[in-house]
């Protein structure tokens, strides 16, 4: 598994699972992925496939009635510790949270209080951990917000989070997400809400903030432009499972798993002359009780009684750090 | 339909105006006005579609509600002509647009919160025929079967509620709501944003089949640019309530003649690894306040290629090729980046 140092993340077997009255929900059902040091993961996948879960499980901080199991190597100051291990109140799970892995959302509004000036919501996080004075935390709030390509950030420090546009508010966020150098940021879909032109500028701003800090980032996605732009590496989960996983590269120009192959076709390509899209028949499902078998099985043009489903097909490496999980290629 | 009319386009609209007047004080005196829909003009034929694209607050979607009656516009005509008829809809009456209404249809974005949850899909489906009074009894469950069958519905979940339908079977039923009384324009706003990527294409394909069959014109509007691209005949490009390009889509994607237009083309994150965004050179800064507008072109303090002239004068609606215009002082010696 772990052979050298430069792996930060290891999960295993990763379940997390909601107990409803209408059943057993597995949002997240046995993902294992290895994230390296200053790498890019993009976890890209449709409602309901579990990507955003999968953030919440890293962070411990999924809703009830969730229940998260798996291990979840996390190398981290302190040497290798399972987060999986960790109860979500603890002291070591809450050093964890907002030092070394930080999360932007896609709704910055919820990450505010809207109450209280952008300025003290990122002082207040500093003062906390104490050893810094009020003026100290001050400027090096306005010089977050600086970094991270707030105009007359010196004023904007004493305006509420309402007072901005929502780029700049996704600016503020991560301003916060970066204060204690995380060795880690979880972005899920942080740029969803945001127009063309303010998302390709979130873009580069967090492109350059991973190379300046030397992070590792995990990037939550639906839409498969800023995955191939942003990752290094990518996951495309259905109905709670990984069902393929490669570099970027191999995931766009070679995919394998119908599920990715049927997504890429499915999607207007800019200066394509396709009169029709191919299409993918059905809708997501919701994994309520989800039988054994490959998520894909019931919309997949391929589908093979008997195979597809009699169990969930092993994941296969087809070839180096490419891996798919489908009886066409086992 | 009329033979004689159907030369003439759908829907010209000219000289648009929509100001929203800011009011302050006790007396809600009127201080200013933001100009929402600013100096528009628009022409879509018959059968066509036209993609409108702009960024939040371009004012697109205040467009769209003029064009309805949504809302009534400041100034300017919108001349409407479904089925042999001709009518200004800019000026018209409440009482002379109900007759018009029924030409005009909309799909909207949402179909979690566009669709009555009190209401089953029949219900749904067949009210704008009741309240037309177009059918009833068995030739109304008639229709509203067919209609059912033709976006994609089994008819067995006729009398089921909206919640019990994914995302998609909503967007069908809204559709097929829209499509009851035989429109002639159809406003679809943002319809496939909202949906899963794997559900998007069967819409698109959807609404395209429909067009053919019911010679259907539709303005679509959209912030996806690979959606406009794939479903437009011309695009419209809007910037802070004013028309900015407007061009038949391969000649507005090939060779943009206005530097927004190429500045938004530029912005989009492709699903390649192998034609990344640029690092450098984007654009920066954000769109102005409405209702406090920079002077002179509105998009000259975001843009690269500005001189003085900019900032002081509107640029004139210029024709830079067939049916292609743009709103810019150098759109005849500026070479633009387009998509390949």
């Amino acid at each position: 598994m772990s052979n050298g140092n430069d792996i930060l993340l290891e999960v295993r077997e990763l379940r997390t699972y909601f107990k409803l009255d209408e059943g057993m929900l597995k949002a997240v059902d046995g993902i294992s992925f290895t994230l390296r040091k200053n790498r890019a993961l993009g976890i890209v996948g449709e409602s309901g496939c579990g990507k955003s879960v999968t953030a919440q499980s890293i962070l411990q901080i999924v809703p009830r009635p969730g229940r998260v199991q798996g291990q979840m190597i996390f190398h981290g100051e302190g040497g290798p510790i399972d987060i999986g291990a960790l109860d979500p109140e603890s002291d070591a799970m809450r050093q964890i949270r907002g030092r070394e892995i930080a999360m932007v959302f896609q709704e910055p509004m919820t990450a505010f209080s809207p109450v209280h000036t952008v300025g003290n919501q990122i002082m207040e996080a500093m003062l906390v951990h104490g050893g810094i004075s009020e003026q100290a935390a001050r400027e090096r709030a306005i010089e977050l917000l600086d970094q991270v390509g707030i105009p007359a950030a010196a004023r904007r420090v004493d305006e509420y989070p309402f007072h901005l546009s929502g780029g700049m508010r996704q600016r503020a966020m991560i301003a916060m997400a970066m204060m204690n150098h995380p060795k880690l940021l979880i972005a899920d879909e942080p740029t969803t809400a945001l127009d063309v032109t303010i998302q390709a500028q979130i873009l580069r701003l967090m492109k350059k903030l991973q190379a300046d800090f030397g992070m590792a980032i995990i990037y939550i996605s639906h839409n498969l432009g800023v995955i191939a732009n942003m990752v290094d590496d990518v996951a495309v989960m259905y109905r709670g499972k990984i069902v393929e996983y490669g570099t970027v590269r191999h995931l766009f120009k070679n995919p394998q798993h119908p599920y990715t192959q049927a997504l890429l076709r499915s999607i207007p390509h800019l200066g394509g002359e396709a009169e029709r899209l191919a299409t993918i028949r059905g809708s997501v499902p919701i994994p309520l009780d989800p039988p054994d078998e490959c998520p894909f099985a019931n919309r997949c043009d391929h589908f093979i009684p008997g195979r597809c489903d009699a169990r969930m097909p092993d994941a296969v490496e087809t070839e180096p750090e490419h891996r798919v999980s489908c009886v066409l290629y086992s | 339909m009329d033979e004689s009319t159907s030369s003439a386009p759908l829907l010209e609209i000219q000289n648009l105006c929509k100001y929203f007047p800011i009011e302050r004080g006790l007396m809600r005196r009127v201080v200013g006005h933001v100009r929402a829909v600013d100096d528009v003009n628009l022409t879509v034929g018959h059968g066509k579609t036209l993609g409108l694209v702009g960024e939040s607050g371009s004012g697109k979607t205040t467009l769209a509600r003029c064009i309805l009656r949504a809302i009534a516009p400041t100034s300017g005509r919108m001349i409407f002509r479904p089925q042999g008829q001709e009518v200004d809809i800019a000026g018209l009456p409440k009482k002379e647009l109900r007759s018009i209404r029924r030409h005009m249809q909309m799909i909207f974005q949402d179909p979690y919160s566009s669709l009555d949850p009190r209401k089953t899909v029949y219900d749904i489906v067949s009210e704008p025929l009741r309240l037309n009074q177009v059918a009833s009894g068995q030739v109304l469950e008639d229709r509203v079967k067919r209609l059912m069958e033709r976006v994609g519905l089994s008819i067995k979940y006729m009398h089921r509620y909206p919640h019990a339908f994914s995302g998609g079977q909503r967007q069908r039923i809204g559709i097929a709501r829209a499509l009851a009384l035989n429109p002639s324009l159809v406003v679809a706003d943002e319809p496939v944003s909202a949906l899963d990527v794997s559900v998007q294409a069967q819409i698109l394909n959807l609404l395209r089949d429909l067009q053919s069959e019911f010679n259907l014109t539709y303005l679509f509007i959209a912030h996806d640019l690979s959606v406009i691209e794939h479903t437009s005949d011309e695009v419209a490009v809007m910037y802070v309530g004013r028309l900015v390009e407007q061009a038949p889509t391969k000649a507005l994607f090939r060779t943009p003649r206005h530097p927004y237009t190429e500045a938004l083309m530029a912005s989009i994150p492709l699903p390649d690894p192998d034609r990344p965004l640029p690092v450098q050179g984007g654009l920066e800064g954000e769109l102005p306040d409405p209702a406090h507008p920079p002077g002179g072109c509105y998009f000259h303090p975001r843009c690269k290629y500005a001189r003085p002239i900019c900032s002081e004068q509107t640029p004139p609606w210029t024709e830079v090729g067939p049916g292609h215009h743009a709103a810019c002082h150098f759109t005849r010696e500026l070479t633009l980046q387009g998509i390949e």
